[in-house]
């Protein structure tokens, strides 16, 4: 990739957060026409990678990027292959079409351009995912989507659905990006890149890995929260709280299969052995059963779009998982069908919605003569979404039959799975095309009549680009599915599919499926009231478990904090001294470290016991020392002692410092004393007293020994050699000591004088302060309240 | 004579602790000044014991020949005399002015900072 070529593709990938950035100014000069000029973004991006598409088509990757911390070897790096740039042209094209949308169905809402930044942000991080090269920036981008996610959600934030739903969104998938980013690092140890470009020949090293089951674990993690697999899938639902366009672009269209675009980038690392050909296809599979049952049973239409999109999820994950010839082709083909059908539906539901009043799809009919438009482009839409010739959603339906007919018994089981789940979404499909349209007029909140352009050009576009992409299918492979199925396959590989019928197996199943998506479709009410019993009879799902789960983390919390932090000061000593103790004695016992037994100095001589025996005295004198005079008497006798053995043993500056210290303490002591009662006795329980006294024993006893086993090891004197040997020589004074504090160690102790004058400061304020707040605080407390109290009287 | 200071050091931090363990205010105070002298004497001790020979450098030579006392740790605990000192006063005008304002010595009916009534955090969105 050439400089001038590296630069204009950073400037794609900034272009999105700079109409964010613009977006609210533009709001405020045109109104809800400033879609008309930041719809010009996205469309610059998709113009932009367009012109990658015959390099691509060649076989080619594209990548480039710029060096971000060069000493961590971070970089900012872009990789673009045939499966990236799909994504790149689905997230720019349809993200034009979403910001044209949103223009006109959020008109008038006061926070229109806050909506505007908000897509415009997840456009950006949705571009940087499926481009990076590099894990680190895959990650941050990963987690920007979530985080993006959660504000668009969350985007109707005076509704309490709305935050749950945002919320939990952010909880599941967040959680997930912390398991991807583990497993991300764990690739990294194992295979020494952070890079998918040169992790991509790799693969052999990372399947014979002891832990690849660990990073297998871990990046499914990632994929099934974000892609919505069983039974993480409740958050997609939920999260229908969010403004239709943002359903139509995030939740079917391009954020939830980041989790698929993940499994397919790393199907050539991972792929290939018996746990990914086994978990991924199982949990695929009943999530695409799951969805597809759960979508009958709802009636409203975001909903059953919704359900149908995790179906559709697990069919991709599925596809991706299962490792036959053409599974690779098959989920490329589905992918771009699904994005352009997908978006197109829920854009009509959301049209239907804003011109209706309602989208529950019992309390509509008799729309079409209203509003044509928008029941053309359901229909085209439906049509693919139903797999029928010569719509691309056929090609990718014939294609999954094709991949999934082994004749064995797994790819019957499969086959199974995806003949009911297509059935399934072929009746949703006409039943949202269909039933609003047709039949006799029902009464809505709103008069119906046709949306404005802007609302229904997004739609019609998706739905004919589906029908075209049928029609021109040679193009389409050699541009971009035969690219996609090569970089997910990891191997070059020709889609060949077309939308011409012939006879083969697949053909007869895609015959099966129409004809029991047309027995369903008949059927629909029935089978929504047999979906809706047997959910019922289920009772708990994960959706619930996730509002216990958050529940009980705060109980959790908040009894640990209780724990934690009681409020009782004895319960902190205790713990902190417990700790002490454990800190002393354990690693002495676990080493085998004790101390010699030790012996009487024999030089000890009777003066120097005395004045021992005298701050021993002192000691158990404030122990139990029961009035005042006595404890503040013991308490001197045993600081006076302490300063008798400095003087004993070659230490009379601590020893001066010392006396004056101790005769200070003793007469504030003695002055605060006075006011304070001292309580006669120890007022402790035995049961209590017996428990901090083996504690205090403990410490002690663990300060002995430490003090002990350091004095009979060898002694280092190399600092004090060294002070010896340059106080005079460098310092010019004789004093050792005192050279070390004001000269060799000076900051120290101008360190040390700041603390003292800060406490000095703090005491005198702590003395002073209840004559200069107390008077003027509670008059004007008191002024305040009266003045708020005054108005209401 | 390391024993025997060791000895001492054991005893010291026992008294403090127990003092400190203590729920009034004027024991933990007095557990808190002899927890200090505990330290210093820790930190002496630590520094090997040496008779009547201040590390001073005799008159008219420019470095110590003679065999002294470590002036290391004499110089930490010279800082830690008086940090604990100022430390000591502080905690002491502290708990005065708390049993001032609170009525109390106890250190458990001192909730002020945690109350006592500390309702459940809100569930739900």
């Amino acid at each position: 990739m050439h400089t001038g070529m590296m630069a204009m593709t950073f400037v794609a990938f900034c272009l999105p957060f700079a109409g964010a950035l613009a977006a609210p100014l533009l709001t405020r000069l045109l109104g809800h026409r400033a879609a008309l000029p930041l719809a010009l973004f996205p469309l610059a991006i998709f113009l932009h990678f367009a012109q990658l598409l015959p390099e691509i088509g060649r076989g080619e990757i594209v990548t480039g990027g710029y060096m971000w911390v060069p000493h961590y070897n971070v970089s900012f790096s872009w990789l673009i292959d045939g499966l990236s740039l799909t994504f790149l042209l689905l997230i720019s094209g349809i993200g034009a079409l979403i910001v044209l949308y949103s223009g006109a169905y959020l008109k008038g809402h006061p926070h229109q351009a806050r909506f505007f930044s908000f897509i415009l942000m997840f456009m950006g991080a949705m571009l940087g995912l499926v481009a990076s090269d590099s894990f680190l920036m895959l990650f941050v981008f990963w987690e920007l989507t979530s985080i993006t996610s959660f504000l668009l959600i969350g985007f109707d934030h005076a509704r309490e659905a709305s935050r749950r739903a945002a919320l939990q969104a952010l909880v599941v998938t967040g959680g997930g990006g912390l398991m991807l980013l583990a497993g991300l690092l764990v690739i990294w140890d194992v295979t020494g890149v952070t890079q998918l470009s040169l992790l991509l020949s790799f693969g052999p090293e990372v399947r014979a890995s002891p832990f690849y089951v660990a990073i297998l674990v871990l990046v499914l993690g990632g994929a099934f929260t974000k892609s919505a697999q069983f039974p993480f899938h409740f958050w997609l639902p939920n999260a229908m709280e969010a403004p239709t366009p943002v359903s139509a672009y995030l939740h079917s269209a391009t954020m939830v299969k980041a989790g698929v675009y993940l499994l397919m980038r790393l199907n050539p690392v991972l792929g290939g052995t018996t746990p990914w050909e086994t978990i991924l296809p199982a949990f695929g599979g009943l999530t695409l059963l799951v969805g597809a049952v759960l979508s009958i049973r709802q009636t409203d239409l975001k909903l059953m779009l919704a359900y149908t999109t995790v179906a559709s999820l697990g069919l991709l994950v599925m596809l991706t998982g299962f490792g036959s010839e053409h599974a690779a082709a098959a989920a490329a083909l589905y992918l771009v069908a699904h994005s352009l059908f997908k978006g197109a539906l829920f854009m009509v539901a959301g049209l239907v919605d804003h011109e209706t009043g309602t989208r529950d799809i019992t309390r509509l009919g008799g729309l079409g003569r209203a509003m044509p438009l928008t029941f053309a482009a359901a229909v085209l839409a439906a049509l693919s979404m139903g797999g029928l010739p010569p719509f691309f959603g056929f090609l990718a339906k014939e294609e999954v039959y094709v991949a999934l007919s082994g004749g064995s018994l797994r790819s019957a089981a499969f086959m199974l799975a995806a003949v009911i789940g297509n059935a399934l979404m072929f009746a949703v499909a006409f039943a949202i095309a269909l039933k609003p349209f047709l039949g006799p007029r029902v009464a809505t909140p709103k008069a119906p009549h046709e949306g404005p352009a802007l609302l229904w050009l997004g739609p019609m576009l998706l739905a004919a680009c589906g029908l075209a992409a049928g029609l021109m299918s040679a193009e389409v492979h050699a541009l971009v599915t035969s690219p996609l199925a090569s970089a997910i396959a990891g191997q070059p590989q020709a889609v060949t599919v077309s939308a011409m019928p012939h006879a083969s197996l697949a053909l007869l199943l895609s015959a099966v499926t129409i004809l029991l998506g047309v027995v369903f479709f008949l059927l629909l009410d029935r089978a929504r009231r047999a979906a809706d019993r047997l959910v019922e009879d289920i009772g708990w799902g994960p959706d619930r478990g996730f509002d216990q789960f958050m529940a009980g983390l705060v109980r959790f919390s908040h009894r640990l904090a209780l724990l934690l932090q009681p409020g009782r000061m004895e319960v902190y000593l205790t713990v902190t001294f417990v700790v002490v103790a454990a800190a002393l004695l354990l690693p002495i016992a676990w080493y085998g470290e004790w101390p010699r037994l030790p012996i009487w100095p024999a030089d000890a001589q009777f003066h120097e016991l005395a004045v021992m025996a005298l701050a021993l005295a002192g000691v158990f004198g404030v122990l139990s020392a029961t009035n005042r005079l006595n404890a503040i008497l013991a308490l001197g006798i045993q600081g006076f002692a302490v300063a008798l053995l400095f003087l004993l043993f070659g230490a009379p500056d601590l020893s001066f410092t010392q006396f004056m210290v101790e005769t200070l303490s003793v007469v504030i002591l003695t002055l605060v004393m006075t006011r304070l009662r001292l309580q006669p006795r120890d007022a402790r329980p035995l049961s209590q007293k017996l428990p901090d006294a083996a504690l205090a024993i403990a410490c002690g006893l663990g300060f002995s020994l430490y003090l002990l086993r350091v004095t009979q090891g060898r002694f280092d004197p190399v600092l004090t050699e060294f002070f010896n040997l340059y106080s005079k020589a460098i310092a010019h004074a004789a004093n050792v000591v005192n050279v070390i504090i004001v000269d060799f160690r000076g900051t120290d102790t101008l360190g040390e004088i700041a603390v003292v004058m800060a406490t000095g400061l703090a005491i005198l304020s702590l003395i002073r302060i209840r004559k200069s707040v107390a008077g003027p605080a509670t008059t004007a407390t008191g002024a305040t309240k009266a003045a708020a109290g005054e108005p209401q009287r | 004579m390391e024993v025997l200071f060791s000895l001492l050091v054991g005893v010291f931090f026992a008294a403090a602790v127990y003092l400190m363990l203590s729920k009034f205010l004027v024991r933990i105070l007095l557990g808190v000044a002899i927890l200090g002298n505990a330290v210093n004497l820790l930190l002496f001790t630590s520094g090997r014991i040496l008779r009547e020979v201040p590390p001073v450098i005799p008159a008219g030579l420019d470095r110590q020949v003679a065999v002294t006392a470590n002036p290391l740790p004499q110089a930490l605990i010279l800082t830690a005399i008086v940090i604990s000192f100022s430390f000591f006063a502080f905690l002491l005008v502290l708990s005065y002015r708390a049993f001032q304002d609170l009525g109390t010595d106890n250190a458990n009916d001192m909730r002020v900072a945690e109350p006592v009534a500390d309702s459940a955090p809100p569930t739900g969105y």
